[in-house]
């Protein structure tokens, strides 16, 4: 019976998505209610998936009746479960956020609507263990995301949306040529029936090919340094909870996860494809975190700190160690938390004050104490300081690049770390401390559902460390970082749970 | 004249007159054999949308919107989705999602396979009407624009 909520990941967000269509617009409140329910159930089923996959180990789940590889494939393991508490928390969250956010809008059904859709390609990406189909949930989920960078129709909306619509399709179409011709060799588009045909060894040649074309495609997706350019126009200009979505979970589910999964599980890794993935990932850590010191837009500030951030990531997944794919993997449920917490403070900031510009604020600390205390343990979260979620994979992702005897690598990793710390410190300064402006002097702190989301957020920074513990970690973290680790044998575990 | 500015000329609006319940009824058979010729919702729904926007361009968009107008036609993009969840999940009950639980029949009848047809017809719904909107939008968007002009 358990294998029944496999499908629903998919099949609630979609069957939501479309009755807020039909009824939405015409019945007031409708699309909140429902909105919120629908989320609240995908969270609770990941959450209880965590205990199901405890019990019973992978899941495959057979579309239709019909016989993997003949059949489509869907496959709950370690990483799934993990990806899916990830994106299902914070999507929870932050569609009760929208609730009031989302009123100075018009149309609020077609938001939930284009939101849910994107949380359906998500969940599909992540629960499918088909190639094309996680390559036709991926653009699912990246269209939906497309028109909601363009949710405002102002004039730098529409040029970033457009930015991030040529960028996003031109890697959408290197993943395709890239599955096309993986078909062409293997003649099957299951990832363990694929994964067992590229073990047997012919045409390396063309798996290397393809293997480029990925870390392009999914490089862009996730935004790791020579493919970041769209991210900065592209996740200010949303609405602020797509601008949380988008940084917290868009590019790990679709970008960092689906590196992992066809690196790892389809392909196999290699010493080559490990280095470049560290390489891209040291590139993105410095390059975002520099570039993120210069912003005076709070929004694009953090977008270019998730640039930076998604290097920790990727610098972790890239060391192939068990410890490094452990912190990488850590450090991508912290981000998604706390980042997701930060743009959310920004978007209070900006529903409050009409501004994201830091230096036309200041003081904001006695009128809206909610937001910025949640803001300051974010911030404190994302600097790495010790009580918080983001010290604890921080540390681990050094100490795995030590032991690694990749010094070079860790020396980089603290001073960015450094770096994340003082430009945290400025929106501190400039937002939130310092004198209230004049103009400033009337505004109000945000309404209950904004306040209600944020709360919950920090909550989750402090909670975060908590995982690290020995009874929690096995069944969750350490089960994720497992299946990464599993490589190949990826096929053979899928191949038992279908018999 | 005055019907001549609304639309294209005569000719074309004779023959679109003559054509269009065709177009629209090829469209159907499209669908209604997609399991077993070439075919299926999506093609069969491109079909139907294509007779609609006919009428849109020999008519003028007033004419169409008599026929068929966006909120109608929002509302069977939706309901085509909805249907096809739905019978995707009635699968459920049998113990699969998406399985064919009804009689799949004699091969090559047009009352066979099972629920395929059904899902035929829920796409053409999806793609008939969303094709429809595409056009529509993209003809409102050049209206505006020579509205500006003036």
């Amino acid at each position: 019976m358990t294998r029944i909520l496999l499908p629903l990941f998919v099949v609630i967000p979609l069957g939501a998505a479309f009755l807020n269509s039909l009824i939405g617009k015409r019945i007031k409140g409708f699309s909140d209610v429902l909105s919120a329910i629908a989320t609240c159930a995908l969270a609770c089923i990941s959450i209880y998936s965590v205990f199901i996959f405890k019990d019973t180990g992978l899941i495959v789940y057979k579309v239709g009746g019909w016989i993997p590889p003949m059949g489509i494939a869907m496959v709950m393991d370690g990483l799934t479960v993990f990806m899916l508490v990830t994106v299902n928390l914070v999507a929870f969250l932050i569609s009760i956020y929208s609730i009031s956010y989302m009123e100075k809008y018009t149309e609020k059904w077609i938001f939930y609507c284009l939101f849910l859709l994107m949380v359906a390609g998500m969940n599909g990406v992540i629960i499918s263990g088909d190639l094309f189909n996680l390559y036709v949930f991926l653009e699912i989920a990246a269209i939906a995301s497309y028109a909601l960078v363009a949710f405002g129709t102002e004039h730098e909306e529409l040029e970033a949306a457009f930015k991030y619509a040529v960028m996003g399709t031109v890697a959408s179409s290197f993943i395709l040529l890239g599955i096309a011709f993986l078909y062409s060799v293997t003649s099957t588009l299951n990832m363990a029936d694929m994964s067992l045909e590229i073990a047997k060894g012919g045409s390396p040649r063309i798996i290397m090919l393809v293997s480029v074309f990925f870390l392009m495609g999914f490089g862009l997706k996730s935004a790791l340094v020579p493919f970041h350019a769209w991210l900065p126009d592209a996740h200010p200009s949303a609405p602020a909870p797509i601008s949380a979505m988008l940084s917290g979970v868009l590019i790990k589910s679709l970008g960092i996860y689906a590196i992992a999964r066809v690196f790892f599980n389809v392909l196999g890794t290699s010493p080559q494809v490990l280095s470049a993935l560290m390489i891209l990932g040291v590139l993105s850590l410095i390059i975002g975190g520099c570039l993120a010191l210069g912003q005076w837009d709070f929004k694009r500030l953090l977008a270019y700190s998730s640039i930076s951030q998604i290097g920790y990531v990727m610098l972790g997944i890239g060391l192939g160690t068990p410890l490094g794919i452990m912190g990488g993997l850590f450090h991508l449920f912290n981000h998604s938390i706390f980042k997701s917490l930060l743009f959310l403070n920004s978007g209070a900031v900006e529903y409050a004050t009409g501004t994201r510009d830091l230096q036309k604020m200041g003081g904001l600390r006695e009128k809206m104490p909610v937001t910025s205390s949640t803001s300051l343990i974010g911030s404190m979260s994302i600097a790495g300081i010790p009580p918080f979620n983001g010290f604890w994979s921080k540390l681990i992702i050094i100490a795995a690049c030590v032991q690694a005897h990749h010094f070079a690598y860790a020396v980089w990793a603290v001073l960015i770390s450094l770096l994340t710390l003082a430009y945290f410190m400025k929106v501190q300064r400039y937002a939130f401390f310092g004198e209230l402006k004049e103009r400033l002097s009337h505004i109000k702190e945000c309404p209950f559902f904004m306040k209600f989301s944020m709360i919950s957020l920090a909550v989750l920074c402090l909670a975060g460390g908590l995982l690290l513990l020995p009874g929690v970690f096995d069944s969750f973290l350490g089960a994720a970082s497992d299946a990464v680790l599993a490589g190949k044998d990826y096929a053979n575990v899928v191949f038992v749970a279908i018999r | 004249m005055k019907e001549q500015q609304k639309g294209m000329t005569i000719i074309v609006k004779t023959i679109t007159r003559l054509t269009v319940g065709l177009i629209l009824l090829f469209g159907i058979y499209i669908v209604a054999n997609g399991h077993i010729s070439p075919g299926g919702g999506f093609a069969g729904g491109v079909i139907i949308a294509l007779s609609f926007i006919h009428i849109m361009l020999a008519f003028g968009k007033e004419d169409a919107f008599k026929k068929m107008n966006q909120g109608v036609a929002s509302f069977f993009e939706s309901i085509g989705a909805i249907i096809f969840i739905t019978l995707a999940n009635l699968g459920i009950a049998g113990g699969y999602f998406f399985l064919n639980f009804l009689s799949k029949g004699e091969p090559f009848k047009l009352f066979s396979s099972g629920l395929i047809p059904l899902y035929n017809i829920a796409i053409s719904f999806k793609v008939g009407a969303g094709l429809f909107i595409i056009v529509v939008i993209l003809m409102l968007f050049k209206i505006t624009k020579e509205d500006e002009k003036k």
